[in-house]
């Protein structure tokens, strides 16, 4: 079969994109279909039989931009040619050569020696950008990328770094500043204002974009596809770490969230309104008998009311776990018709109730964001304190905890070697219908340094750990 | 090993005396047919909805509202002169919607006119052959589909609104062109219908079906092809004020909003603006039509503080 493709779609799964056999067939039975000498008709065709959901389109274009990059696009090609025993091969092989070499006219001058001075460098700069012309973007990627990034080989790496030292020497900052002011004329309305600084900041992403990919085409020279694809290999949104996230990926997480807590939404209302049938309906059923001579052949059950849980969050909002705690509220309050009543809590080492923050909110992200300026959580020190938070509660709120409730505790249990009053958590499991603790930490850090989920695990009915989206989706989903 | 061609495969299962040949030459070719029925593709649909055609598998179209999944399957019919069958589908729909029922009033009818007079009951194999026969049956729009003589394009629309277990109904129709009829046998494509299925992504679907499929993600446009959607389907605009209106309408959709501007809102716009004979677009029309965009009046206020740079006046 074509190695090529099979080592694409190794990376794919790695990834975590799920390619099933039959997906594997179908994409290399559109490489036979189709003409190979178009790199956007490749694309478009692995993508279609690979890739079943949009989410996960931008790891599919990294991987792909790694294997099937620009430079390489002639000998992939080759590749994938030589195996389809066409007749006709070697014809076509020359023509998408061409068609290859010709779509990049920097090709030539990407090499080593700059043909351009600094100031020329400049000057094209401001122009790429002020045209939008994505030629010169690549004439200026090829360009600066060769004077400023200042590669080493066979360094393994991802080219974050040379990305911004790239950007850095362009010094696009001030580039920006510049071209701002020059964008907006005198007497110009603030609406023509604003498109014309959205259209130059999105040009100037585009310019980051065509660099990265100089970055990379290069770097696959230097160390082939599969050693770069390990390195720029990034996991889905759903499965990345929520307490190591980076600034970029918060905001992926915060992008995927909210898609997330809809579609569980609809799929627990769904299972929901399926679970009919409760006692028989005496009543109707004879007055549908009339229309069967009195027989009751048709029964009629009343509408059930399944038991809804009762929900009590008390999230730990101290700064390593609370976007965690963030994600959860979120989550849990998205669903809140599921469920009776969602009360949250949250504390540092004072504990606040938040409830009202969501009330009348048709957004939770709102209420979540309000959470840090106007909960009042911090008592002494501000460092978690686990034993004083859960006695507040359990002196202010216990009596409210019925058979009824589910008890959520989030956090990591670092406590800061306070005490841990391990004994009202037993009390509130005693109350509570149910006591889950979520920890965000992965097990092996559990109970090493200040952690102390040991001491409260035995009064709760599970300890979870809970590091990803899809992780706390699964949880969450089950709690309703 | 030669590898047989997908659609030479599919036909020689279909028991089809000749294979039915490709609608398209190529990508380019396709989205010039696309074009003169004023669908303006871009190169993944193109090559998608070519490589379907190759291949003689369904497309599973995804992306927001609004962004021209229906008008796609619609385009296609038209382009290659198919009659396009559409199944909407919903909450509650069943086999009896979606494949074939019994038509059981002309049964019973059946059943007793077949009684002659006064010497009792007609012989019951006879009738049972009788009555389940394709006259008594009722295609609803898949049965109707694979059965079709003449050239068809199926359209399964909103498939993500029927419960997981209702979507195995059309696993055997997408990957072998066929139904299964209990007491009739399986009723076999005549010919390879071409097979949209569109999603708004409410919910996941299941493994089973996405594999069937190809799969193409459609969302907001360029700048660029949005004014040409504009400029080709709205009469009497100018390229000017085309393109001031994709210019704008892409800057909304950067902003946060709980429901972005859909193609079809942005032509709605440019229809407006035509008729109030404006040539471009002033900070006051723009507020004073907003609305049209936008349908949550947060998303409203927000917009006109963030592209006009003011809170909206009391109007």
């Amino acid at each position: 079969m074509l190695n090529l493709l099979g080592d694409f779609i190794g990376e794919l799964r790695a990834a975590g994109i799920p390619v099933s056999m039959s997906e594997h067939v179908d994409a290399a039975r559109a490489m036979e279909a189709i003409d190979m000498g178009s790199r956007s008709l490749v694309k478009a065709s692995l993508a279609a039989t690979l890739v079943k959901d949009g989410e996960h389109m931008p790891v599919f274009n990294t991987a792909f931009e790694v294997y099937f990059s620009n430079r390489s696009w002639d000998s992939a090609q080759q590749e994938l040619l030589g195996e389809a025993e066409d007749p006709e091969a070697e014809t076509r092989e020359g023509e998408g050569a061409a068609g290859a070499s010709g779509d990049g006219p920097s090709r030539g001058m990407g090499g080593g020696s700059s043909a351009m001075t600094a100031q020329e460098l400049a000057d094209l700069l401001m122009r790429s950008l002020e045209q939008g012309s994505v030629a010169d973007m690549r004439r200026v990627a090829a360009e600066s990328v060769s004077r400023y990034a200042g590669m080493e080989p066979g360094r393994p790496v991802g080219g974050t770094y040379y990305l911004y030292r790239t950007l850095r020497n362009l010094d696009i900052d001030s580039v920006q500043t510049q071209l701002l002011q020059n964008a907006v004329e005198e007497g110009a309305s603030p609406l023509e204002e604003r498109l014309a600084k959205d259209q130059l900041l999105e040009r100037i992403e585009q310019l980051k974009a065509e660099i990265e990919r100089e970055i990379r085409e290069r770097l696959v020279d230097d160390r082939g596809s599969e050693a770069l694809a390990k390195s720029v290999r990034k996991p889905l949104p759903e499965d990345l770490d929520v307490m190591h996230a980076n600034r970029e990926e918060m905001a992926q997480l915060e992008r995927a969230l909210r898609p997330l807590s809809r579609k569980l939404a609809v799929r627990l209302a769904r299972k929901r309104r399926k679970r009919r049938r409760g006692p028989v309906d005496l009543r109707s059923t004879v007055r549908r008998s009339l229309s069967t001579g009195g027989v009751p052949i048709d029964l009629r059950f009343k509408p059930p009311h399944p038991a809804k849980p009762e929900i009590f969050v008390i999230a730990d909002i101290s700064g390593s776990v609370a976007s965690f705690a963030r994600f959860t509220l979120h989550l849990v309050h998205a669903i809140s018709s599921q469920f009776s009543k969602v009360r949250s809590f949250v504390f540092v080492d004072g504990l606040d109730e938040v409830t009202r923050l969501f009330e009348g909110v048709d957004d939770p992200a709102e209420a979540v964001a309000r959470i840090n300026a106007e909960a009042d959580v911090i008592a002494f020190d501000g460092h978690s304190d686990y034993g004083r938070a859960l006695l507040t509660f359990h002196q202010k709120f216990a009596k409210d905890v019925t058979k009824r409730s589910t008890v959520l505790i989030l956090g990591d249990a670092r406590n800061n070697y306070h005490q841990a009053h391990a004994d009202v958590v037993a009390d509130l499991r005693h109350r509570a219908k149910n006591v889950y603790w979520l920890n965000p930490e992965p097990v092996s850090y559990w109970n090493s340094g200040d952690s102390i989920v040991n001491q409260y695990a035995p009064f709760c009915d599970r300890v979870i750990e809970c590091r990803t989206l899809r992780q706390l989706e699964q949880f969450v989903g089950e709690l309703s | 090993m030669s590898a047989l061609d997908p659609r030479q495969e599919l036909a020689q299962r279909l028991g089809l005396s000749e294979v039915p040949p490709v609608r398209f030459e190529s990508p380019a070719a396709l989205r010039e047919a696309l074009a003169e029925h004023d669908y303006l593709s871009d190169d993944a649909i193109a090559s998608v909805t070519f490589l379907a055609d190759r291949l003689a598998k369904p497309i599973l179209v995804e992306g927001p509202a609004g962004t021209g999944k229906t008008a796609l399957a619609k385009a296609v019919a038209d382009a290659v002169g198919a009659r396009l069958i559409r199944l909407q589908c919903y909450e509650g729909l069943d086999e009896s919607k979606a494949l074939y029922e019994w038509n059981y009033r002309k049964q019973l009818l059946r059943i007793q006119a077949g009684r002659p007079e006064g010497t009792g009951t007609e012989e019951w194999s006879n009738l049972e052959e009788d009555i389940f026969a394709e006259e008594f049956l009722l295609t609803r729009p898949l049965l109707e589909a694979i059965s079709a003589t003449d050239p068809v394009v199926l359209l399964i629309d909103e498939i993500d609104r029927v419960e997981l277990e209702t979507e195995a109904l059309l696993l055997e129709i997408l990957s072998e062109y066929q139904v299964s009829i209990p007491e009739l046998g399986t009723v076999k494509a005549k010919q390879i219908p071409m097979v949209f299925l569109t999603s708004n992504n409410t919910r996941e679907l299941s493994e089973a079906l996405k594999r069937r499929c190809l799969y193409l993600y459609v969302g907001y446009p360029e700048v660029e092809r949005e004014r040409d959607i504009i400029l080709s389907r709205v009469p009497g605009i100018s390229t000017t004020l085309a393109e001031q209106i994709a210019r704008v309408v892409h800057s909304l959709r950067q902003l946060d909003l709980k429901k972005a501007p859909s193609v079809s809102e942005t032509l709605d716009w440019a229809r407006t603006l035509v008729v109030l004979g404006r040539e471009e677009i002033g900070d006051e029309d723009a507020a004073a039509t907003l609305h049209i965009l936008l349908k949550y009046q947060s998303d409203i206020e927000r917009a006109t503080k963030e592209l006009l740079g003011r809170p909206k006046s009391g109007a």
